[in-house]
Formats: structure tokens, sequence, C-alpha cells
């Protein structure tokens, strides 16, 4: 009767019969292949360069978006202005892992008013018409009620207008705002306003991104180039170009049930992403996961010449007893 | 004075003999393996060496222009190209060989720290394509902030770590994390030139007293 293998230690490489292996032949060659590999891809495939959306080219193309958006931003209504933590503190906006609240935890450590840093500072920034100093002075003097009134008003008949004019109504001095914004937004000054925020050298993108996701635009042209959220969104690419593949476990979580309709979902997922990825870190120290290998015999496969030789040698001292 | 082997020289010696003691000459560059090391899931771990040094080499010539530079030049333009392809040829590499010693259960006999710093230096490659492309200053820059923003947002991460900051997001792309996968993919190779490649599993495994397995009787 055949002993079965019992699990004792790993033997030491040393203990095994070798054979002669150039490691640096075989890295010089990798090397060489994967310069091949990359010079081809690069000059067949080359990299896709979709130029970014402007506040200029998107106020030009959809001025109606980002009217409606500009409104919001005033009125307070918008995605950023109730989005909670890290840019305000819109009660109950933060997203929670169960009873875990890291995202309030975190605190607001990037503010952003989207009334006076996406709209009024801009429009007084800017060199401003009779017109428009007396609507600055009338949505400044009125009191917040009053304010919340006009903008929403203003974005009703904006909503049921569509692209013609809104119907006459009160609005205050939101019309005359939102116009000016936007001739400044046609104009390329709001680009330079937002983002350079009376210094030179900037670098930091917040705010003019977070304007720009607020409005549908944006979002149409990615869905257009499968970039949607329910279209596997930020792993793919422009165009037909592979993006970030491996991304796909998470990417995967945000087109099922129950995260995708889920409040929590981002949080959800980064939770369920965070365990995975621990998971797969420590396989080595957790028992079930540790001995899948064992149980694919994927390994029968990629040892098939030592297990072979093993066998033959194995019948062999059978046969000869 | 003390040679190479023996006592002295300070803590320099100490760390001399150490370094030597757990990884000499034969051992960190060999010209032998062991006879069970005859596949082809072996050469994907250098191959993702090699795309990883061609991803920093193309890397390096990006930034010594400045990342606008491939927005307005045609070589610009093939050099990023190269950098893009490199990435993903990079990440294809090194997931082949991440499953591969996964099936191998290539943590056994002590290897558990080689598994992990391999894991880690996966989950910082991640990182470091993701702020690639958080970089690139065209749509897909802006539409990748715009969505990543919210799961990093939900956990309190995006406080610290803000996508939408252009400026942080280049110094983590080219300084930061580069340097921790360089770091990490130096110590991950040290080990498995410690440790040795992984023996197939149950191989040698029979009682020692049973002397006729084929390890055992070398």
């Amino acid at each position: 009767m055949s002993r079965r293998p019992r699990k004792t230690a790993v033997p030491d490489p040393a203990a095994f019969p070798t054979r002669s292996y150039d490691l640096v032949k075989e890295f010089t060659i990798a090397l060489v292949v994967v310069v091949l590999l990359t010079v081809g891809l690069a000059a067949v495939f080359s990299s896709p360069d979709v130029k970014p959306v402007t506040l200029a080219s998107w106020s030009r193309a959809d001025g109606a978006d980002f009217t409606a958006t500009a409104v919001s931003e005033l009125g307070g209504t918008s995605g950023t202005a109730g989005y909670g933590p890290p840019y305000n503190h819109t009660p109950g906006a933060a997203q929670k892992l169960g009873p875990v609240g890291l995202q309030s935890a975190a605190g607001v450590r990037i503010p952003v008013d989207t009334t006076n840093d996406f709209v009024l500072r801009p429009l007084r920034d800017a060199p401003e018409p009779p017109a428009v100093t007396a609507a600055l002075a009338t949505w400044a003097a009125a009191p917040a009620a009053r304010q919340q009134a006009w903008t929403r008003a203003y974005s009703d008949a904006l909503a049921k207008a569509g692209r013609g004019a809104p119907a006459k109504g009160d609005y205050g001095p939101v019309p005359v705002l939102a116009s000016r914004l936007l001739g400044l937004a046609r104009s390329g000054a709001l680009d330079g306003e937002l983002q350079a925020e009376g210094r030179f050298y900037q670098t930091d993108y917040t705010r003019p991104l977070l304007f720009l996701s607020d409005g549908s635009y944006l979002e149409s042209l990615a869905r257009a180039e499968h970039l949607g959220g329910d279209q596997w969104g930020m792993m793919n690419e422009t165009g037909n170009f592979p993006g970030q593949a491996w991304l796909w476990l998470y990417t995967f979580w945000y087109q099922i049930d129950p995260f995708k309709s889920s409040g929590n979902a981002d949080a959800l997922i980064w939770g369920l992403m965070a365990l995975l990825s621990l998971c797969l870190m420590l396989a080595p120290f957790i028992p079930g996961v540790r001995s899948v290998p064992r149980w694919t015999r994927v390994h029968r496969l990629i040892w098939r010449t030592y297990y072979r030789d093993q066998a033959m040698e194995r019948d062999r001292r059978v046969s000869g007893r | 004075m003390s040679g190479m082997g023996g006592a002295g020289g300070g803590w320099t010696g100490a760390v001399r003999r150490r370094v030597v003691r757990a990884l000499p000459p034969e051992k960190l560059l060999p010209d032998t393996q062991p006879a069970y090391m005859a596949s082809w899931i072996y050469v994907f771990g250098v191959l993702t060496v090699a795309a990883l040094i061609v991803v920093l080499l193309t890397g390096g010539v990006l930034a010594l222009k400045g990342p606008a530079w491939w927005h307005v030049s045609g070589a610009g333009k093939y050099v990023n190209g190269l950098h893009l392809w490199s990435v993903e040829l990079f990440m294809f590499f090194m997931v082949i060989h991440l499953w591969g010693k996964f099936f191998m259960a290539a943590w056994r006999g002590r290897r558990a720290l080689t598994w992990v710093t391999g894991a880690v230096c996966f989950f910082t490659s991640i990182g470091a394509a993701f702020t690639g492309y958080l970089v690139q200053q065209n749509f897909d820059s802006q539409w990748i902030a715009g969505q990543a923003k919210d799961g990093l947002n939900s956990v309190g991460i995006g406080a610290f770590f803000n996508v939408l900051d252009f400026g942080q997001m280049l110094m983590w792309h080219i300084v930061l994390l580069p340097l921790v996968l360089g770091l990490l993919a130096i110590w991950h190779i040290l080990l498995v030139r410690w440790r040795g490649i992984v023996p197939p599993i149950d191989a040698a495994t029979i009682d020692p007293a049973d002397a006729t397995t084929r390890e055992a009787a070398r």
C-alpha cells in the first residue's frame, strides 16, 4: 500500500535537482520582448486624447444646461451644494458604511460654497455692468428664503421652457445674474475666474470640475463614450482602448443590486473592496482560502513535468520490487 | 582588521555580514534553478519587471518634457502611447503572475511576506495607474476624477486625497507611488531570491522515515 503524502514542512529548493538557468539572459529577452510589444502597440493604436470640456465650450454648446446648473449653484440646490463632506455640511448627505460614517468623520476639508464660489464671486470679480451691480445688490439685500424662492421659480421656469425662453415671473435678480454668468463663461473668462481665484499659479481644478459635474452636458458626452456609471464607468476609456480593465471587480458591484440602488453604494462598495483586498493580501493566513490552490489542482498543470517524473519514478520503483 | 567573514567593522560590518549571509552572490544571481521550475508561468514575473522598467523609462521621458507636452507634439503623443501600452502590458503580466502564484500557493515555506509584498505591489500599481489616468489633462481625466471622487469621499479618503486636484495627483503619480512601487518591487524580488523558488505542492512530503522519495533520497 502506498503511503499518502503528509502535509509537512515545505522542503528547501536547494534539496532538489537543478538545471542551468540564465536569469540575466531571460531578463534581457523579456525586456526586448516588452519593448517591441510596446513600440508596436503604441505605433498601431497610439493613445486616446479627447479634448477636455471647458466652461466656455459647455456654455457655448449647451447654454440652457449651463444656465440651469448656474441657477442651481446660486440657489444651493446643485449636487455639489448638497454633497456634504468634504465640501460642505449638508445634514444627512454623507454616506455610511453600516453605522460607521467615515465621510462625516473626515470632515469638511475642501470647503465649497457654490453660491459664492461658482456665481457671486466670479460676477463681482469681473467688470460689472450697472444692471449686474444692481442685481448683486438686490440679491445681497434679500433674505435667504426670498433668494431660494427666486432661484426655485426660475429653475422651474427653465425646466418647463426647455431650450426656449422661460415664461415671465417673479425671479428677482436671478435672470440677470445667470445671463451675465453665461456671458462670462462663453467669453472664457469664467474658466480663469474659477480656477485662479486671484492667484497666478494654480493646479487645483476642484471648483471648475465640480461645477462641470453638476451639469448634464459632461455626463451626456461621457455616456456617448460608454463611460456612464451603468456602462462600467470609469474603468473604460474614450474610444476603443482597454482602459483600466483591472478595475473590473470594483466597477462590477455598481452594476448589481443591492449596490446600484443603495444611497450608500460608494461606501458599501469601498468597504467590500477593502475587505476583498485584505483577503487577497492575507490569503496565506486564511483557512480555506489558502487551500484553494490544492483543491483546484491548477498546480498539477503548472508542475506537470515534475509530477509526471515523480509518477514515473514511483512506477519504476513498484515494478522493480 | 577584519575580513569579510570575520567579526568587527561596527554596524557596517554587521550589516554586511548579515546581507552576505542571507543573500550570497550565488543566491542573489544564481546560474542554476531547481529542475521543477519548468513552466511558462514563471516567465510572467520577469515580464512584469521588464514592463515596469519600460513604464518608468517612458514616464521619465514624459516627466522630462512636462505634463502638457504630449498634447501638442507628435513625438510626445507617441511617447504617451508607449507609456500607456507599457502600463497595460505591465498590469496584464502582473495579474497573470499573481494568479499563477496563487494557484501555486507560492506563500508556502515561509514565503508569506513575499506574497504580501507582491499583493501590495499590485494595489500600489492600481493606484499609480489610476493617478496616471487622472493627470492626462483630457476628457478622460475629467470624467474619471468626477466619478472617482464619490467613492473616495464616501469613506473619508477624498478629504485628504483630492482627485480633482491635478497638482496633488501629479505628485502622487510621478513621485510617491513610483517610489513606493519601486521599493516594494525590489523588496519582493530580494525575498524571492532569499527564499528560493517554491517547490511543487506536496513535493517531498512523505514521512521522513520513508527514504524512497526522490527528494529525501537526495
